[in-house]
């Protein structure tokens, strides 16, 4: 059992190992066929143009060893691409540059500026005299006059170039991290490529072996069950040593990639690009699936673990399979084949403020164009956020959601289990956590307000486009910040990545938008607790060390106080790893006092002691 | 300003000093040779065992003591001068005190057997044991085996630890079974088997004859008494109970017996002295106690009680119902009330006993014979609400009350089989009895 379980470890590592080395492996070769793959969606200009462009530069068919090199050429070729295609689009349906000297010349006499739609009609053909005329009509409205021959010019070059670009919009190819990613994928040629299902048994597979031999292996050598918390402060990987310090680094490393860089983890995308299969036939996997896949399989893997190391407490038991759950299911399954019947892939447990997405234009839209079943899902989003989420707290506490329901709570309910004990219990945490998790609620709902707005001026009235501004706020651009800041670098980079420095709470704790208002809700208005046995803490600090949320939840133990806490999420580790029977999560009436006043005298002492107290006052 | 000195910075004393300062302005110093901070002693056991780290057992962070004007002083106190009201440091210092409270706690007992002064011989109370354990073993490579003196809450502890990090252990108990000077029979029975189901070597009613010595003066291996047997090993933990840390006070004016005298009060002969937590010792035992309780909660009432009496609330030390709570490698027991084991039960204390077929769970229920009255439980593996049991007690309930009610009182986590049911069927079974199980009731749970 021993071997088995080293076995088990050595295989775990040579899969991590595989799976990093597949980043640095393969070739990229932009093929016409890669690039109809990648851009296929969009018109046969694009194709078309982009591969011209490619050719011409020698980068068609040619082989490149890195997607670095590689995508330094091709960000190349999307400036040739764009520029190309504006000036195409100009001739035939814009204004081109030849066109727009001659109005400035017909509109400037000896230095004046006098621009009518008579100046159009002398240069333009009667198309593109109405297009331009409606755009720039207020150019020689009464009251406008034009001190030099520059502003005119100005403002009319500017007038053109909007108009060419939204002809040309289709056509161009934004070199940002989507088509960045989009034409790497595609265009991976080689290894891996070739042997995608494979590479998949080498990463995924063997990782799933590897880890289930180590963790299997366990439940023999040590099949008393138990708390086993054995050497965890020993270990390297779980008391922030080197093994915890490398964990860190490849997390950190996989989240920033993913999230800002994801062209250069292609290869993996296409590693899972056989089980997409199972979905649509022949389809290539995202970044997201490629996420969603290695989430659950985390989830699950670890999930296992967390069933052997805690089946003596049913409480963990039934836990975990709900995480399990509703991952797989909800966050996965349903995300993969609601789009299969034409309706919105989204994922129907995740409530707002945490879903910040809820009420953007695209989201909105997407529920609105998918019939009656769209719009109950949209419906049901709203139902859920303001309904469902804070009657539950009321009843179960904000555990129901946090660690019974949710994604990142789920994974960091196993995957992260290993490092619970690593969050901060000092007070000053405390502090900063209340600093932080408040603030991003109010810039959630601020965000949302602002973009709510503007999606319901924009369904309301599809021509309201351009004008997305709402008290001061672009819309888009809050949006943005908000998904870079909170959407990615907290919840992702830092809320998963630093698991084995800060623990494996650290954005349910500090950050969360939707912790933070279960949590105002479970504080003042909820029937949860965790009650406290009367006299019997010993104060040994268990529970405070393995809380994930970091609440010293001995201080209050060992006064004989209730717990009532706005970030506890009902993990129930405090009362199973107390040694003396002290601490149960319960639901049970709220009267104010009873759920967490603290007595004056703890339980066992002179009753006499106590009655004197009543009478004092 | 009223100057109150407290020599210990165990439970005892930090529980006086925090209640001394909610209910007054006097100034509080704690002098502690062991450790500058308070830690809790029960939790010394996780951090061999790599649960968690010293600082993790600190129940208070480094500013709570000067945000509270609580002054720590580290120094090993040679002497008490009760006349002129001075303390005497083993480094020469001195520390005047208007009011003295000692809690100094316990030191393991060694009952002179040869060898026991030797390097790798050790107790597990203080910090200091903690280090020396982590030189001698820090693994089962440097430890072959580890021998434990003594079957009582602390050896299992140390048996416990030791296996975490897979050193073989051997453990002498002088008992014919497990701890059963304290429990039933068939409590005291599943933890033998329980023990030996960990692959400890549990020897019962055997003695330590001596330890012997390599050329180094390191342990060797031991004898034991009855058959003669020497066992090799490299560490021998003695854990034959303890006794009252007071040898410092010797010379002093201060009544000692086993520990230091103290009245109801917890007043010593000498006034403006008191002592409180494992090391006083009440003239007359209260109850069924005894007159020294080496106990966590005592020590913390002791500590509650006596603030009072300093701040001006003079109050007798009156503890109520006795409860205690341990745990036995993977099972969890906790009391309350008197349940007496083989030894010392008095004639009218009758028991009922039920145990899970296959799982390490047993309850035992103690009653009086003929009224009927509760009296006291133990629960192995089965968590109880101590509000529950306290009011019943408070109460003077009949068995047949509690064992109706006994769903209220179940503390379990959520999900957990519950086992009230068949508990009550075997008891109707055993004494022709009808009692129904009541429901658990929020509103009876809230009024105890």
């Amino acid at each position: 059992m021993k071997f088995i379980r080293i076995a088990g470890l050595y295989i775990f590592i040579a899969s991590v190992v595989v799976f990093s080395a597949t980043v640095f492996m393969g070739t990229y070769t932009l093929s016409e066929a890669s690039i109809k793959g990648s851009f296929g969606g969009k018109d046969v200009r694009v194709t078309e143009t982009f591969a011209a462009v490619a050719k011409e530069n020698g980068v068609l068919d040619k082989t490149y060893n890195s997607q670095f090199t590689f995508m330094n050429d091709v960000v190349g070729l999307f400036h040739k691409h764009n520029k190309r295609v504006s000036e195409a689009v100009a001739e035939e349906t814009g204004i081109s540059t030849s066109e727009t000297d001659k109005i400035i010349v017909a509109a400037s006499k000896s230095g004046k500026v006098a621009y009518t739609k008579e100046v159009l009609q002398s240069v333009l053909p009667e198309a593109k005299v109405k297009m331009l005329d409606g755009a720039t009509n207020w150019m020689y409205s009464p009251g406008k006059t034009y001190d030099s021959v520059d502003a005119f010019k100005n403002d009319l070059t500017n007038k053109i170039n909007e108009i060419n670009r939204s002809q040309a919009g289709n056509y161009l190819l934004y070199d940002n991290k989507y088509s960045r990613f989009d034409i790497t994928e595609r265009a991976a040629t080689g290894i891996i490529s070739d042997n995608k299902v494979l590479f998949l048994f080498l990463t995924f597979g063997l990782g799933i072996i590897g880890s289930l031999m180590f963790i299997i292996a366990g439940l023999f050598l040590k099949p008393i069950p138990g708390i086993k918390n054995n050497g965890i402060y020993l270990n390297n990987a779980t008391n922030r040593g080197w093994v915890g310090i490398a964990a860190f680094g490849f997390l950190v490393a996989f989240y920033v990639l993913l999230y800002f860089h994801p062209y250069i983890i292609a290869n993996w995308t296409n590693i899972v690009d056989p089980l997409k299969g199972f979905f649509i036939e022949g389809a290539s996997a995202s970044q997201w699936f490629l996420y969603g896949i290695l989430y659950c399989v985390s989830m699950i893997v670890m999930g296992i673990r967390m069933f052997i190391k805690y089946r003596h407490n049913q409480y963990q038991v039934v836990r975990t399979a709900s995480v399990l759950f509703f991952q797989i299911i909800f966050a996965f399954l349903l995300v993969e084949i609601l789009p299969l019947f034409d309706l919105p892939g989204v994922d129907l447990k995740n409530a707002w403020p945490l879903d910040y997405n809820f009420l953007t234009d695209w989201n909105v839209k997407n529920y609105l164009a998918a019939g009656h079943l769209g719009k109950f899902m949209f419906f049901w989003g709203i139902i859920l956020s303001i309904i469902i989420v804070p009657t539950l707290v009321y009843f179960y506490g904000k555990r129901w959601y946090c660690s019974w329901v949710c994604g990142c709570g789920g994974l960091a309910e196993t995957l992260g289990d290993p490092y619970r004990q690593l969050s901060d219990k000092r007070l000053i945490a405390w502090r900063i956590e209340r600093w932080t998790i408040y603030p991003t609620l109010i810039f959630a709902i601020i965000m949302t307000v602002v973009v709510g707005y503007n999606t319901y001026n924009i369904i309301n009235d599809p021509a309201n486009i351009g004008n997305s501004t709402f008290l001061g706020i672009n819309a888009y651009k809050i949006n943005e910040w908000y998904g870079f800041l909170i959407g990615s670098i907290f919840a992702g980079v830092i809320g998963t990545g630093f698991y084995p420095i800060l623990g494996n709470r650290s954005w349910c704790r500090f950050g969360c938008p939707l912790a933070a208002y279960m949590g105002i809700v479970q504080r003042f208005k909820s029937r949860f607790r965790i009650t406290t046995n009367g006299g019997q803490c010993i104060s040994c600090g268990n529970c405070s060390t393995y809380c994930e949320q970091g609440i010293d939840v001995r201080s209050y133990a060992q006064k004989g106080q209730n717990i009532v806490r706005s970030s506890c999420v009902g993990c129930g580790i405090c009362s199973a790893v107390c040694p003396r029977g002290v601490l149960k999560l319960e639901n049970g009436p709220d009267d104010g006092a009873t759920r967490h006043e603290i007595p004056e005298v703890i339980l066992g002492n002179d009753v006499n002691l106590f009655e004197m107290l009543e009478e004092n006052k | 300003m009223e100057h109150i000195v407290i020599i210990g910075n165990g439970i005892s004393g930090v529980t006086a000093a925090r209640h001394i300062r909610k209910l007054s302005d006097k100034r509080i110093t704690i002098i502690s040779a062991e450790t500058e901070y308070f830690f809790s002693r029960t939790a010394l056991m996780y951090v061999y065992m790599g649960h968690m780290k010293i600082e993790h057992t600190q129940p208070y962070e480094n500013w709570f003591w000067r945000k509270n004007r609580i002054e720590l002083k580290k120094g090993f106190v040679k002497q008490v001068k009760d006349a002129s009201k001075e303390l005497v440091f083993a480094s020469g210092e001195t520390m005047k005190y208007d009011k003295l409270i000692i809690a100094t706690g316990s030191k393991p007992n060694k009952f002179g057997w040869p060898g026991q002064d030797l390097d790798g011989v050790m107790g597990m109370y203080h910090k200091q044991d903690l280090e020396n354990l982590e030189k001698y073993a820090p693994n089962n490579k440097v430890c072959k085996r580890a021998v434990i003196v003594g079957g009582g809450l602390i050896g299992i502890e140390l048996a416990e630890m030791l296996q975490s990090r897979d050193i073989p252990v051997t453990f002498l108990v002088r008992e014919t079974s497990f701890w059963n000077g304290v429990l039933p029979a068939g409590e005291s029975a599943m933890i033998n088997e329980h023990i030996k189901e960990h692959h400890i070597d549990l020897r019962l009613g055997v003695n330590l004859q001596e330890i012997k010595a390599d050329e180094h003066g390191k342990v060797k291996s031991i004898i034991i008494k009855e058959t003669g047997e020497e066992i090799e090993c490299t560490v021998v933990g003695l854990t034959a109970g303890v006794s009252p840390n007071i040898d410092f006070l010797k010379d002093s004016n201060i009544e000692l017996g086993r520990g230091v005298k103290v009245n109801r009060r917890l007043e010593t002969n000498v006034k403006d002295i008191y002592a409180i937590g494992d090391c006083a010792e009440q003239h007359e035992a209260i109850g069924n106690r005894r007159p020294i309780e080496a106990v966590w909660y005592t020590g913390r009432m002791m500590g509650e009680t006596l603030a009072q009496t300093i701040c001006g609330n003079p109050r007798d030390y009156n503890p109520g119902h006795w409860f205690n709570s341990a745990k036995f490698l993977d099972i969890e027991y906790q009391t309350y009330g008197w349940v007496f084991g083989e030894r010392g039960r008095p004639a009218y204390e009758q028991h009922f006993h039920w145990k899970h077929p296959d799982k390490h769970i047993c309850i035992t229920v103690a009653f009086h014979k003929e009224t009927k009255e509760f009296l006291g439980i133990n629960t192995f593996g089965i968590r109880m609400r101590h509000h529950a049991f306290d009011k019943w007690l408070n109460e003077k309930r009949s068995v047949e009350y509690v064992l109706e009610h006994l769903a209220d009182a179940n503390f379990d986590p959520e999900f957990y089989k519950l086992h009230e049911k068949t508990i009550v069927a075997q008891f109707n079974q055993e004494n022709n009895t009808n009692i129904q199980l009541k429901k658990k009731s929020w509103k009876r749970i809230f009024s105890y």
